[in-house]
């Protein structure tokens, strides 16, 4: 077990910061994923703490060490890559040993490990097989099954999810946290995907342009965003961001219903002019705009529960529960205080 | 437009249309320049250098009767043919040997990043690019008898006393200069080669290694080895082709001396048959390796088909 821990870690490439002073440490045998867009620095980040890439500036420490001038080998650290990166010269079992071999274990020690690590992620059958002989999720167990077999201190994963299907996806997802929940290694995943994010995370590191937004629960990060950025990329729709003197308003689309439809704590009313209606089954979506405020689009979506019929091209009365505003500056787009309307 | 004039295009044109839009023309049109090429200056040179093997053609006469095999059981007991049979193989084998593992330390040191990788890549394939009559002119200056640059230069590094080394004059080191100049030849084309193995792996295959804590040794051996192994084998196959049947360095250095010590088959058929004038011994010499090479070629290429590459 060991933490992970960077001190105003930087990379330049040239002119330019791909990673520009981040500040974060992992707790012991937590689950923390760096999320953002593409080109946030994330990747980057990632593979500063692998030692594929030299910081330019800052310290990063795992297990309390600092590890800045240590190879990948002497990191204690197993990484999944995007790709797998299965050598594809090697059986499964040769993938899967490569690692044991390089720390000298003898035969009948690399066949017992190997056999356990197969085993928990039901490929045993695969062993004699070659990479290319394997469906996408079965080489993703093996390069899981690679990454545990000697036990690192910290895991690395890459956007393992990403080549595969939208339904082998979500069960690899449930998978890898029940996985990860019972070996209770320290693990830093990295995602463009908020969905996967919010599911695997203890926590989220949400970046942009090499700098963290915000580092939180899932819960903290989609309830208290602490900037318009965090707002806008966390949920699906975004919140809805309004403008008015110097403040801008958001709040969450499912929060934002016809009046008299949510609970009983004190909320905000808006005439919501409706220009159009989409029926997505579980949900309706409602596009219009606020009188009062900026003319923003906002979101509204009503669950299938809510009856109420709305027409597009007129105007209603719609609220918003008072704790679920939340009020960013203007200029530095950062929270602010609540206030009133 | 007139609809009548449209619709009857002039028969010229009509004719050209068919033929480039018709596969059955366009397609023999395009590759026939090849065939011929390769049939006129490949094919015909090649069927009537088997015949002259058989022959007893020579290049002043008139005659070109069949004798049979003649030719190469006379050529094969001769210690001249030995000799070159034998610097055939020390030949290949040695600068073939030297040219995989420094071509190999090459492609590894210029995959690396680094300021002037370019510039350094450029002087590196020099030597395939610059005529060879010019580099091996360059070469004979070096190994000169008089005025040997190496000869200095071991001379002033306190290594000889005196005179110092005969490099064409003596069999042994005539043969080991000219394998250097192969080598110094040959390295920039198997060492693109095998850059461009290299570019072929994805980094995450090298950075796997890294994490899973191979070192040098075993990443190079265990995963760059192997999966440029392919492509190895295509430059090795080039690189053997062409030093069974290349003169042009043993020509310019040594004219297959002293003694015909250096001669390998290429260059004995060359004296043999043009030099010589005895064109059906030259033909049975320059056809006595083809057999080989043809299994040799075609052992390779299936090694390179069958090897597993991502």
């Amino acid at each position: 077990m060991a933490t992970v821990e960077a001190r105003g870690l930087k990379k330049y490439y040239g002119e330019i910061a791909a990673v520009d002073g981040v500040d974060l440490a992992t707790k012991d045998g937590e689950f923390l994923v760096l999320l953002g867009p593409s080109g946030c620095g994330k990747t980057t980040l990632l593979r500063m703490i692998a030692g594929f890439e030299a910081p330019s500036a800052g310290e990063l420490l795992i297990g309390g060490e600092i590890v800045n001038d240590l190879p990948p080998r002497a990191r204690k650290i197993a990484m999944v890559f995007q790709s797998y990166a299965l050598y594809p010269h090697m059986t499964v079992f040769g993938n899967i040993a490569f690692p044991l071999k390089a720390q000298r274990m003898d035969r009948a020690a690399i066949r017992k490990k190997v056999d356990w690590a197969a085993a928990l992620f039901g490929i045993g059958h695969l062993l004699d097989r070659k990479p290319r002989a394997l469906s996408g999720g079965e080489r993703q167990r093996v390069a899981l099954a690679r990454a545990v077999v000697r036990e690192p201190a910290v895991f690395l994963l890459d956007e393992p999810l990403s080549n595969l299907d939208a339904q082998l996806r979500a069960s690899a997802r449930d998978e890898l946290q029940q996985f990860q929940r019972r070996i209770g290694t320290t693990t830093i995943y990295v995602t463009h995907d908020q969905v996967e994010a919010m599911g695997l995370g203890d926590r989220i590191v949400v970046m942009r342009a090499g700098v963290v937004r915000q580092i939180g629960t899932p819960r903290d990060i989609y309830h208290e965003p602490a900037d318009t950025f965090v707002a806008r990329f966390v949920g699906s729709p975004s919140m809805n961001l309004v403008r008015r003197d110097d403040y801008l308003l958001g709040f969450r689309p499912e929060h934002f219903l016809p009046r008299g439809v949510q609970g009983g704590g004190a909320s905000a009313g808006f005439s919501f002019k409706v220009t159009r209606v989409e029926y997505l089954g579980a949900d309706r979506l409602l596009y219009g705009t606020l009188a009062g405020f900026s003319d923003e689009k906002v979101i509204a979506r009503l669950p299938s529960t809510v009856s109420v019929s709305i027409d597009a091209e007129k105007t209603y009365d719609f609220a918003v529960e008072e704790k679920e505003l939340k009020f960013f500056d203007a200029k530095t787009e950062l929270r602010v205080a609540a206030r009133p309307l | 437009m007139d609809a009548a004039v449209k619709s009857r295009p002039p028969p010229r044109a009509k004719a050209t249309g068919v033929v480039l839009d018709s596969p059955r023309w366009l397609g023999p049109l395009f590759i026939g320049p090849a065939v011929l090429y390769i049939a006129l200056l490949v094919g015909l040179p090649f069927v009537m250098a088997l015949y002259y093997s058989v022959s007893n053609t020579t290049t002043g006469g008139q005659t070109l009767g069949y004798v049979g095999l003649k030719n190469f059981a006379g050529v094969i007991g001769t210690p001249k043919f030995q000799t070159a049979l034998k610097n055939t193989f020390v030949f290949a084998a040695i600068s073939q040997a030297i040219i995989i593992v420094l071509s190999h330390a090459l492609a590894l040191a210029l995959k690396k990043d680094f300021r002037g990788k370019r510039l350094l890549r450029f002087f590196i394939l020099l030597p395939w690019v610059a005529p060879i009559s010019i580099g091996t002119i360059a070469w004979l200056w070096i190994f000169d008898s008089t005025y040997s640059v190496l000869n200095w230069t071991l001379r002033m590094a306190g290594l000889i006393h005196g005179q110092g080394f005969m490099w064409l004059g003596i069999p042994h080191l005539a043969m080991g200069s000219i394998i250097a100049v192969h080598v110094w030849r040959q390295l920039p084309l198997a060492t693109v080669i095998l850059l461009a193995g290299h570019g072929s792996i994805p980094q995450d295959i090298h950075d796997a290694a890294a994490v899973d804590g191979a070192g040098f040794w075993r990443h190079f051996f265990q995963v760059t080895l192997p999966l440029i192994l392919p492509i190895s084998l295509v430059a090795l196959l080039f690189g053997l082709i062409f030093t069974f049947t290349d003169m042009i360095i043993i020509y310019n250095l040594t004219r297959g001396g002293p003694y015909d010590t250096t001669q390998v088959l290429a260059s004995l058929a060359f004296y043999t048959g043009i030099a010589g004038g005895d064109l059906a011994e030259g033909a049975a010499i320059a056809l006595f390796l083809f057999p080989l090479l043809l299994a040799v070629a075609l052992a390779f290429l299936r090694i390179a088909r069958r090897t597993e590459v991502i």
